[in-house]
């Protein structure tokens, strides 16, 4: 297991409006591990992850308490977000290519940061592609519509968006949970490859995807962090009742 | 029990056989009238769209000119000056109201834009008239004022709530997941608006540019007010002109049934017919969903 702490997460709290989301969150995350959040809907694990590259930002309503550093730099304090969110990349539950060609949605990220280079184009496209295990399946579509895509595929193809930028770090919010059995194996495998070079951290509702593939648990209930711990002790022995019963499926 | 379904589809029904009948019939009637000019008076198809000359006689005896380039020449600049005009404005107004600040956009720009779309249009002629025109004199030293110029700047003012509310609706219509794959991406919100909601509002947009337009072309009363009337090509922006609506407008009520300007008048009636079928088919070809390819 790793030893490096990529963010360190101490007296979290949201609030929406008078709701209140997150209470009192503390945690680290280690550097190239996959940490799973955990827990019934509603919990706050989305909430919570949309609070590490920020997005939060974009909720009117949402007001973040505490300090969140990333590699000791305070991501609130003294990160823009769009400068963060170029290092914490993003993947969503639902799949969203970008209504363009396979090869432009790629391209987005590297283009937006001004790289004009056809050819270093080609070479980010491949290696992200290739990075995300569909380089064989959409070499010869490259520039047709990513809408055309399967569901699987177009996950991949976000996974791929997302690594193009060179992130340190991917978010993925529940991204097999429109998808099928083998997509989802799929996405997992990669998962834990890109974890060599990634800090992964991902939100699911699946408790077999997390005991399969994290290294890490966290649990969450009711916008409280009840649980935190290596993923087979986490399963195995829980120390709260509450996870015990969650893991157990006695509620839900 | 089944009676009332009966009565509604029979009503549905007819109201739509209504609309396809008066579509065809108008179209119809407008083809048998207009091809009096080159049937019954023998002119070309060439002297209609190509010359300048145009002199038709009010009488069934014919014997004038029908070329009626001066006022498709007219229609077409006051019509593309006047979408160069309002569609840079409105884009930007859309994006303001939808993307930048959606909370005034929805309470206060938006219906706004609205009752900007239901003023009449002999008001904005009005207008154009008592202030525009007495401007030009004095800004550009024009001696008449009215001009091809005036023209199109008060077509865009009408046109522009139109593509407003129109690409206001096609930016709204961009899936919310576009929006947070971009920003998730790094994505500034000028990035975010400029290369994926625009471009995956594009079909959108571009029905909302046809309609400005084709409520241009069929726009007769207020550019009548302001255009001067005169029948020649124009040779700037600041001549005086005519558009096939406003001759329409302006010589329906002098001709005399079964005369050559009657007919030459049916024609023109008809081209107009024409363009906005053309424009209509334009919109549907935008929006036909691309084959996958």
């Amino acid at each position: 297991m790793s030893e490096k702490v990529k963010f360190e997460i101490r007296n979290v709290n949201l609030h929406y409006g008078d709701f209140h989301a997150l209470k009192n969150v503390n945690m680290d995350i280690m550097e190239n591990e996959i940490t799973a959040f955990i827990g019934p809907s509603g919990c706050g694990k989305s909430t919570f992850l949309k609070t590490l590259n920020r997005m939060q930002d974009f909720e009117e309503s949402a007001r973040v308490d505490g300090t969140i550093k990333m590699d000791g730099t305070d991501i609130y304090k003294d990160m823009d977000g769009i400068a963060l969110r170029h290092t914490v990349g993003m993947v969503f539950q639902q799949p969203n290519p970008f209504p363009k060609s396979v090869y432009d949605n790629v391209a987005y990220g590297p283009r937006i940061f001004g790289i004009k280079k056809k050819a270093q184009l080609d070479q980010i496209v491949e290696r992200s592609l290739r990075q995300a295990a569909i380089w064989d399946e959409l070499k010869d579509r490259l520039n047709k519509s990513a809408l055309g895509l399967s569901g699987g595929q177009q996950q991949r193809l976000c996974i791929a968006r997302a690594l193009a930028v060179n992130p340190d770090v991917l978010l993925m919010d529940e991204p097999t949970s429109a998808l099928d059995p083998i997509s989802t194996s799929k996405i997992e495998d990669l998962a834990v490859e890109l974890k060599k070079d990634y800090t992964i951290i991902m939100v699911t509702h699946n408790m077999q995807q997390a005991a399969r593939i994290s290294d890490r648990t966290a649990f969450f209930l009711l916008g409280e962090m009840v649980e935190y711990g290596p993923t087979a002790q986490l399963f195995a022995n829980p120390s709260d009742p509450r996870t015990e019963r969650y893991i157990t499926g006695r509620f839900g | 029990m089944f009676k009332k379904e009966y009565a509604w589809r029979g009503i549905a029904t007819i109201g739509g056989l209504i609309v396809i009948g008066l579509t065809l019939t108008i179209g119809v009637f407008l083809a048998y009238r207009g091809s009096a000019t080159f049937f019954q008076f023998h002119h070309t198809l060439g002297e209609f769209l190509g010359s300048a000359d145009w002199n038709p006689v009010d009488s069934a005896a014919g014997g004038g000119t029908v070329g009626a380039l001066i006022f498709i020449v007219g229609s077409l600049v006051t019509c593309g000056l006047a979408l160069l005009i309002a569609t840079p404005l409105s884009l930007g107004a859309a994006v303001f109201m939808t993307q930048i600040s959606p909370r005034i956009g929805e309470k206060f720009f938006r219906p706004v834009v609205q009752i900007f779309a239901g003023i009449p249009s002999v008001v904005y002629g009005w207008v154009g008239l008592s202030v525009l025109v007495p401007f030009m004199r004095v800004a550009f030293h024009q001696q008449v004022g009215q001009s091809i110029l005036v023209a199109a700047i008060v077509l865009a003012v009408m046109i522009f709530p139109t593509i407003t509310s129109m690409t206001a609706d096609a930016l709204t219509a961009v899936p919310k997941t576009n929006r947070d794959g971009a920003y998730g991406l790094g994505s500034t919100r000028w990035q975010t608006i400029y290369r994926v909601i625009i471009p995956a509002a594009k079909s959108g947009i571009i029905t909302a540019i046809i309609m400005g337009l084709a409520r241009a072309f069929g726009e007769a009363l207020a550019v009548a007010m302001v255009i001067g009337q005169t029948t020649a090509l124009p040779t700037s922006i600041f001549s005086t002109s005519k558009t096939i609506t406003t001759e329409v407008a302006a010589q329906m009520g002098n001709a005399m049934e079964g005369g050559e300007l009657k007919a030459a008048l049916w024609t023109l009636s008809f081209l107009l017919f024409l363009i906005s079928l053309f424009m209509i088919w334009l919109i549907h070809r935008v929006n036909a969903p691309k084959k996958e390819d």
